[in-house]
């Protein structure tokens, strides 16, 4: 048997020959322990959730009722702005490398991740980033308020004087993923126990190795794309500039040759959490790991090619439109394959309803609308008609929030027990689950008819027809921006303390980090490599 | 009073939910779907968004069903004793095939309809420009030599803080667009400054206005009605405040329109020519300042600081009447300053001008002619 696991809890590595952390406040700023480094990655995450959810509050309150009431167009537009950078960049993506750096060398059977020096640096990259990006809400200007997708030339020419400090922000955000990434894939391709085959690694490892590639291919075109954008604003390029010689479109293409394969990376890693919690809790293997690792795998290379079904309406020829319109609607292909072996897996298996596992079922249900809302959306003829209106803004919250999201906190709920050796409270926990999806679908399920009606998105204020849905969105908005000060609540107390967690933590948990270590695990965990089975 | 108002519109949303619950209201101003519109074209698309939707539907049915039928019987409360199957090429080949078929089933008809949105250049009776400005359309008939400008609605803009008693607030302008019912129509699309999109739901029709770029798309409209739509690309800070009005009228009724505009047109012209007092030029620049400069400048002269420069005390007002006249004819290359030659007549020009120059705690005291922004051309 594996020495580690006779440890139990804090003070067990005491007697061991490596160091614990150090003490106080330098231990977080000067470690490189993957353990610490995700723990500071999802609270940067959640410190983030808590920023961007508070600008859609904002939002959600401007929209409460038809009409000017609290704020400026121009702050409005601020807020739509700076809320989709922030969740984007600082809440999805920092939770995702977060959970990497706790579990992969945790499921691969590694003492930490392969560089752990860079792995500090690129988590301590973000808190300055989202500093300078935050601070541009205080200067005379105001923040950028293109949108997230920062469309040239309101985004050169006529943009605020903030949008410097907006693309050395986003310089400094690439740079820390993809650092991040090539850690993950020096971590799995080198570190892997004896035995640890690829075809044998857990799917949340596999989705990550393969979203770490999507971010190395890229982040630097986002670099590329803010470059131009500084080139063009103050040293006399006309990249995107028509008046000289230049092609606004060609800024949505390079944007969404970046922005398509984003959306893939803040949904892959998801699939590996769900796809690990649904096993545990339906007491049955993975249906179809095999097929798994080929559809992600399709997803990931398909990702690259259908980039400018976000611009149906910017007039490209008809060829293009057809070949992005077949290239788009295939993904619902592999995409496909990952719900059915999902529901597969749980089929004549011994189901129990814990609170990761509700959270896991949230997470197949409202993805697959979203997915299916995707669908219509690729269809190009009628895209012209849903492109821009408050229906996409329901489509990508549902694979978003209820996806991306839901994942992420469906993963704390599954592995903080073994993180802290706590459990959390189960009561809180489902009343978390059933507050928030009650709540989330108030919110979004509304904007679909509010998007079909005619109501465009990154609107301040709105026609009188749109009132009653607008409030009801609102409504949820409010009680879900609640239950997430719950959940804070929640984390922070399970953290404080709790009842004890096995080793196992749950009866049908499989995989390295459940089979071979304590809860919580020590600072250093498989100093030797575990046996694989 | 403000708690009265919400509470107000609160049990409506309340009634509302009821009534969706119980039976379909025949008066309820709410719309859950798209429009079948008033073109060939948004006709199908209606058709094809409806075909999709029942595709998905059905889809989400089956697999919401398995879903649920397994987590009724399949769980350990009820004593399911776990299988342990977890591979089968054949059912993984199955379920890749059987959604490749339903999205051929898709792609077809998809396409069709694609084929029919992008044939804007064949036979069209009435070719219209669409110019996107911040934050208005410009609309210019191009055989016809008719041109003017579309803004939002003053009625609108009054009544901003408590929108509640005007039908059509954010849906009307000053300026209908006039288009006759039964003739195939090509709108050119393009813009002065940012991206923005034309579209009218009942049309069928939303299209990105790029600058630099002429997109095109069509219509032909098949009953007399009042068509309304917005911008639906973010354009700045007035995105959600250039709104479309479209007037589908029989045909005489738009020649008749038509005759009137070109009137009009050539009365403004001859009103250039002549000498304007100061005081008329104050009037007429007021009018004009709010629709066309207040959006970046402010209502008060005072502009946003940091984005727009104010006009009280700008060296460029208060300066030489001649740099003035440049500035506001020809635009600021790299700014957000449009070249007003493009959006406005003579007379507008200089009064705005003046008005300008003496207004917002200015006072230059001279006044600029309608002559003077006529050589400035």
């Amino acid at each position: 048997m594996y020495n580690e696991t006779t440890h139990d809890g804090e003070g067990a590595h005491s007697d061991h020959d490596h160091h614990g952390p150090a003490k106080g406040l330098m231990r977080w700023v000067t470690t490189t322990n993957h353990k610490d480094i995700g723990t500071l990655y999802l609270w940067l995450s959640f410190t983030m959730l808590l920023y961007g959810g508070s600008m859609a509050m904002v939002i959600r309150l401007e929209l409460f009722q038809p009409g000017l009431q609290w704020v400026e167009p121009h702050f409005f537009n601020q807020m739509t702005t700076m809320h989709g950078l922030v969740m984007v960049f600082g809440a999805i993506m920092p939770a995702f490398v977060g959970l990497a750096n706790w579990l992969i060398p945790m499921m691969i059977g590694a003492p930490d991740m392969a560089l752990p020096r860079m792995n500090n640096w690129s988590f301590w990259i973000l808190p300055f980033a989202f500093t300078m990006l935050a601070s541009t809400t205080l200067m005379e200007s105001g923040a950028p308020a293109f949108g997230w997708t920062f469309y040239a030339p309101l985004s050169t020419t006529f943009a605020p004087d903030s949008t410097d400090f907006f693309i050395f922000a986003v310089h400094l955000m690439g740079i820390s993923s993809v650092m991040g990434a090539i850690n993950v894939i020096a971590t799995i391709l080198n570190m892997r126990a004896p035995g640890m085959t690829l075809m044998k690694m857990p799917l949340f490892v596999w989705t990550w190795l393969i979203t770490a590639y999507l971010l190395i291919a890229v982040m630097p075109v986002l670099a590329g794309a803010v470059t131009m954008m500084l080139t063009d604003r103050h040293f006399g390029t006309s990249f995107f500039d028509a008046a000289g010689g230049g092609d606004p479109v060609m800024f949505q293409h390079i944007f969404w040759f970046f922005g398509h394969p984003e959306v893939y990376i803040m949904i892959l890693p998801a699939f590996g959490v769900i796809s690990a919690i649904i096993p545990t809790f339906a007491r049955k293997p993975l249906f179809g790991y095999s097929s798994m690792v080929y559809a992600t795998a399709s997803i990931a290379i398909l990702s690259f090619m259908v980039w400018a079904h976000h611009m149906f309406t910017t007039g490209m020829p008809v060829a293009g439109e057809l070949y992005f319109m077949y290239a788009t609607i295939l993904i619902s292909v592999p995409t496909g394959v990952k719900v059915f072996n999902w529901v597969t897996t749980m089929w004549k298996g011994s189901m129990t309803f814990e609170t990761p596992m509700l959270w896991a079922l949230g997470f197949i249900v409202m993805f697959t609308i979203g997915g299916l809302s995707g669908l219509m959306l690729g269809v190009a003829p009628v895209d012209t008609q849903y492109h821009d209106t408050y229906f996409v803004v329901a489509h990508f919250h549902y694979v978003l929030v209820t996806g991306a999201l839901y994942s992420i906190i469906a993963a704390f709920y599954y592995w903080v027990p073994k993180w802290t050796g706590h459990m959390y409270d189960e009561r809180l926990g489902k009343i978390h689950f059933w507050w928030s999806t009650i709540a989330v679908n108030v919110l979004f399920f509304p904007q679909h008819f509010l998007g079909l009606a005619g109501m465009p998105r990154r609107i301040p204020d709105y026609s009188l027809q749109f009132a009653e849905f607008n409030m009801i969105s609102s409504i949820g908005g409010f009680a879900f921006g609640l239950a997430q000060v719950f959940f804070l609540y929640i984390v922070i107390k399970t953290i404080k303390g709790g009842e004890k967690a096995t080793d196992r933590v749950w009866e049908g948990a499989t995989g390295l980090e459940f089979e071979h270590l304590s809860s919580p695990p020590p600072y250093h965990s498989f100093n030797e490599a575990p046996p694989v089975k | 009073m403000i708690f009265n108002k919400l509470s107000r519109r609160f049990s409506v949303v309340v009634m509302g939910l009821m009534a969706m619950l119980s039976v379909p209201v025949a008066q309820a101003e709410y719309q859950l779907n798209m429009t079948e519109g008033v073109t060939p074209i948004s006709h199908e698309l209606y058709g094809l968004h409806m075909l999709v939707f029942w595709i998905c539907v059905a889809i989400a049915v089956i697999v919401f069903g398995v879903m649920a039928y397994s987590i009724m019987h399949h769980r350990k409360s009820k004593g399911a004793v776990p299988a342990n199957f977890h591979e089968s090429t054949t059912v993984e080949i199955i379920w890749t095939v059987a959604p490749l078929l339903i999205l051929i089933g898709i792609a077809i008809p998809a396409t069709a309809t694609l084929l029919d949105l992008e044939d804007a250049k064949t036979n069209a009776d009435i070719t219209l420009q669409v110019t996107g400005i911040q934050w208005k359309w410009k609309y210019t008939f191009v055989d016809e030599d008719v041109s003017f400008i579309s803004s939002l609605a003053q009625t609108s803009r009054d009544v901003i803080k408590e929108p509640t008693g005007n039908e059509n607030y954010l849906l009307e302008v000053d300026n209908e667009l006039v288009l006759p019912v039964g003739k195939k129509i090509r709108f050119l699309f393009h813009s002065n400054d940012v991206i923005h999109a034309w579209w009218v739901p009942a049309l069928g029709v939303k299209q990105d206005s790029i600058p630099g770029f002429i997109n095109d798309s069509w219509a032909t409209i098949e009953k007399p009605g009042i068509y309304r739509g917005q911008c639906a690309e973010l354009c700045g800070k007035d995105h959600g405040f250039m709104p479309i009005v479209v007037n589908a009228v029989s045909e005489p009724e738009y020649n008749a329109w038509l005759a009137g505009m070109k009137a009009e047109a050539a009365a403004a012209a001859s009103s250039a020519d002549r000498e304007w007092s100061m005081q008329d030029l104050l009037a007429r620049g007021e009018t004009v300042y709010q629709a066309n400069c207040s959006a970046c400048h402010g209502p008060t002269g005072a502009g946003i600081p940091g984005a727009f420069p104010a006009m009280t005390g700008s060296p460029v007002v208060t300066g030489a009447a001649a740099g003035h006249v440049d500035i506001v004819v020809n635009g600021k290359a790299g700014t957000a300053m449009a070249a007003f030659k493009n959006q406005l007549n003579d007379v507008d020009i200089a009064a705005v001008i003046t008005f300008e120059r003496n207004s917002f705690g200015n006072s230059v005291g001279d006044t600029v002619q309608p002559s003077t922004i006529k050589n400035a051309r």
